[in-house]
């Protein structure tokens, strides 16, 4: 049950056709030692302005799949185009990259200034942006994402999530259409995460700009409009955050698990009660309990 | 037999002008046996609480006994702590450099002076003891997945035989079945050899199932030091200081604010389908 | 312990010297390290250590902070001073069992550690003051002339930037590693100099294989923000010279003058 945006059927801002990505494992020596698939014919359409989230466990191809809308890797097979631009195109991938932003896991290797404002303005000076302009867009880069008072800190004296919204902060400043989050979340404590994800929402909805976060933590995808799930290079599922989290056996079987109201509902459920499918959060929970037992 | 901290202090960057109370008055006791779980959110000082219990970091202040012997005694052999109390980091990275898994599970138990035949005894005992597949042995340990590379540094750790195991954040990183199986593992090794085992995380319901005990800390201090069911049940005041009860608890209080005869002290998802069964059906 | 040295480091301040152009202070160190080495007598250290005391008023680093910098280099400051106490040939003026100080030994050795202090003082004042993009920016501009001669003269500059941005990452780095294998029995502390450079083999792997993850990740997350060499790229902080730069190669130029002059008269 994807969500259509109600218009004529035009090109997503990112589209994938037959997307397969295949690398070659060598030994040692050099040789040939197989062959991995990473991606397997994957076909993907992200309308504008989309919150899409990418789940799947550790190795089943979600940062490949990433790395291809930014074309930091070009598709073995099949075509990836970001916002009508086909990325395997030599001369659109400047192009590609400013439209369709990059944040990565590890909060330390992404940031290359020294001060605050002087990483964020790191990608419109890469894009020529004239200098006036360049702190026009550094100021209400910081703004968005609530880091503007500390624009002459040290990155190294900030807290991970800080430090991930400062990245994020870095990839807007280039004004691009989409954001795609590479497990943002991974190395941070809760509280971090919690900052990350209020500032990608903020984003998505105050910016209008598309989201694509790629996690494993479920309670994060509560708010997507559509959720992903690979393994295998493949998407094994697809769908609203409702519709995944209704199927608990399948999530566990992919190495996934789900909240745990979502779980202790679907427990309930199991031991006979009648509750609705998919549920997501506490308040939910408590008030079909209430009705329930009334 | 076991760990006291009596009045601990310490002081980051003492004589600075940044001096930061990284521990503040800690007294605690850990008896033999006992699964912990140690949970605050980063610079709330769990960290430093563990590095202090190896002797990887000297208290500002205040005493810590081992097995009765105060370890900042002249006559202490700080080398010998770090055998009887094994710390394990949070990246695995930071500790594996060997050719293959099994040299590096060697490396602990020949730093103590071990012959190369009882090392190797012992690295393989601790390899089966976390459940590392033996094909795995002979491969470079950065080949392995994010898994498998925690559960060799936990085997290079245990490999020294020691009383204690302590773990800084071993699922930080791993995707959720990863998170599962490691604490699993964890779990199963503390039952079979009735270690001491102290688990430091940030995630509440990450230890619930498995600890007897959780001191929570926050701001150098011990804020709460308890059974989970008890400690679970401040949960408002663990959410002022950024922590989270599991899910469960918020449930069922909310149920009960509801007018459900339902048991708040439930922590772990089974606890919770039965209480929340029985608290239904009384109703109705 | 490793992070406490400051070399390299930058002081988050607001300071009349933090505010004045790079090519300035890069300048003005440049010249004052030339002056140290020309002066023939001790008024013109003294000189030179009236003109660094208001450099470091101006500056607000705390002289703390700077003192504690110098203590990761003390022992290179020994050694140089032992050799030449005790290397110099000369007028005998102490002479205990097979050593023997000179007077020229002695002249030698305190004009050496005058020197090296105020130098290591004076450059870390210049890093303390500059935040390390600034400095680089600064760099590329003065060298700029060198690309007549195919210098990547900007690719060297984005390498030291990024080299000092990791410095700070990579010792926090080495001082965990370190620590999870003393937590497995080894020793850094007792044996000899084999043993002890045996002993580092299982920090140094960790670290280098972390170093080349991290310039991996680097990269990526550079070529994402569309970095692609200095060509075509502009300055979100672009130098540009003002009243108080001027001043400042004018009080440069004036310092030079009077500390030679001083340090050059004969008594």
């Amino acid at each position: 049950m994807g969500r259509t945006k109600g218009k004529v059927e035009t090109m997503g801002i990112i589209r994938t056709k037959d997307l397969v990505y295949e690398y070659i494992r060598r030994d040692e020596e050099g040789n040939v030692e197989g062959i991995t698939t990473a991606v397997d014919r994957v076909d993907l359409d992200v309308q504008a302005g989309e919150f899409i989230a990418v789940l799947g466990h550790n190795g089943s191809g979600k940062s490949t799949l990433a790395k291809h809308i930014n074309a930091i890797l070009n598709p073995t097979e099949g075509t990836v185009w970001v916002d009508g631009m086909d990325t395997a195109q030599e001369e659109h991938i400047w192009d590609i990259r400013q439209r369709a932003g990059m944040v990565f896991q590890n909060p330390d290797n992404q940031i290359i200034g020294q001060v605050v404002e002087e990483d964020v303005g790191f990608g419109p000076e890469n894009m020529g942006v004239p200098t006036k302009e360049i702190w026009e867009r550094v100021e209400e880069s910081l703004k968005a994402v609530g880091m503007y008072e500390y624009r002459k800190h040290s990155p190294n004296k900030l807290s991970g999530g800080q430090k991930q919204r400062v990245s994020i902060a870095g990839v807007l400043a280039m004004h691009p259409k989409c954001i795609v989050l590479d497990e943002p979340t991974a190395m941070l404590d809760p509280k971090g995460r919690k900052e990350v994800i209020r500032a990608v929402r903020a984003l998505n909805q105050v910016e209008g700009i598309t989201v694509v976060l790629i996690t494993h933590y479920m309670e994060e995808i509560i708010h997507a409009d559509r959720v992903f799930v690979m393994d295998g290079g493949r998407i094994a599922m697809e769908g609203t955050p409702r519709d995944i989290f209704s199927q608990v056996e399948r999530l566990k079987q992919l190495r996934l698990d789900v909240p745990q109201v979502t779980l202790l509902a679907y427990e309930l459920g199991k031991r006979g009660l009648r509750l609705p499918k998919g549920i997501l959060t506490v308040e939910e929970l408590a008030d079909a309990l209430a009705e329930c037992g009334a | 037999m076991s760990i006291i901290l009596d009045h601990v202090n310490y002081i980051y960057g003492e004589d600075g002008p940044l001096a930061v109370k990284a521990l503040d008055d800690v007294c605690l006791q850990i008896p033999d046996g006992q699964f912990v779980g140690i949970i605050g959110h980063t610079g709330s000082g769990k960290s430093t609480l563990v590095q202090h219990m190896n002797g990887l970091l000297k208290a500002t202040s205040g005493h810590i006994y081992f097995n009765g012997e105060d370890i900042y005694d002249k006559d202490f052999k700080m080398k010998k702590l770090r055998s009887k109390v094994g710390l394990v980091f949070q990246y695995p990275e930071h500790q594996l450099f060997e050719i293959d898994v099994f040299s590096d599970v060697c490396f602990g138990p020949r730093n103590l002076g071990m012959d190369q035949k009882e090392a190797e005894l012992k690295a393989f005992d601790a390899l089966r003891k976390v459940g590392l597949p033996a094909e795995l042995y002979y491969q470079s340990p950065f080949e392995l997945s994010g898994g498998q590379k925690r559960r060799a540094a936990i085997a290079g750790v245990l490999a020294m035989a020691p009383e204690v195991l302590i773990l800084d954040e071993p699922t930080a990183g791993l995707d959720p079945k990863g998170r599962d199986e490691i604490l699993r593992q964890i779990k199963e090794l503390q039952s079979q050899t009735n270690m001491t085992i102290l688990l430091v995380s940030h995630s509440m319901e990450d230890v619930a199932e498995y600890v007897d005990r959780i001191i929570v800390m926050n701001k150098g201090r011990v804020m709460y030091d308890d059974v989970p069911k008890e400690v679970f049940s401040h949960y408002k005041e663990l959410e002022e200081v950024g922590l989270a009860a599991p899910q469960v608890t918020y449930i069922l209080h909310a149920l009960k604010d509801r007018g459900f005869d339902v048991d708040v002290n439930a922590t772990t998802t089974g606890e919770a389908v039965e209480t929340v069964l029985r608290g239904l059906t009384k109703k109705s | 312990m490793l992070r406490d040295i400051t070399l390299g480091q930058y002081y988050q301040t607001e300071s009349v010297i933090h505010r004045l152009d790079p090519r300035v202070k890069l300048g003005g160190t440049l010249l004052y390290i030339i002056s140290l080495f020309l002066f023939g007598n001790f008024l013109g250290y003294g000189v030179a250590a009236v003109f660094l005391a208001v450099v470091i008023g101006l500056s607000h680093v705390p002289l703390g902070f700077i003192v504690r910098g110098m203590k990761a280099i003390v022992f290179l400051l020994l050694i140089t001073v032992t050799f030449n106490l005790f290397l110099t040939p000369g007028r005998e003026l102490v002479s205990v069992w097979k050593l023997t100080i000179t007077a020229e030994g002695l002249r030698t050795a305190v004009t050496m550690a005058v020197r090296l202090t105020m130098l290591i003082i004076g450059s870390s004042l210049m890093t303390l003051t500059t935040t390390p993009n600034n400095l680089t920016d600064g760099m590329e501009s003065m060298m700029k002339p060198l690309k007549v001669f195919r210098v990547p003269v900007h690719e060297v500059a984005m390498i030291m930037s990024i080299a000092l941005r990791f410095i700070p990452i990579l010792l926090e780095e080495t001082d965990k590693i370190m620590k999870a294998q003393t937590a497995r029995g080894a020793d850094f502390e007792t044996g000899n100099i084999v043993k002890r450079a045996k002993a580092l083999v299982p920090v140094l792997v960790p670290l280098f294989i972390s170093a080349f993850r991290r310039a991996n990740d680097l990269a990526m997350a550079m070529e994402a923000r569309c970095y692609r060499g200095g060509e075509g790229r502009t300055k979100m902080k672009p130098l540009v010279y003002r009243r108080r730069d001027r001043l400042g190669y004018l009080c440069i130029f004036a310092y030079l003058v009077t500390s030679i002059a001083v340090g050059r008269l004969r008594f």
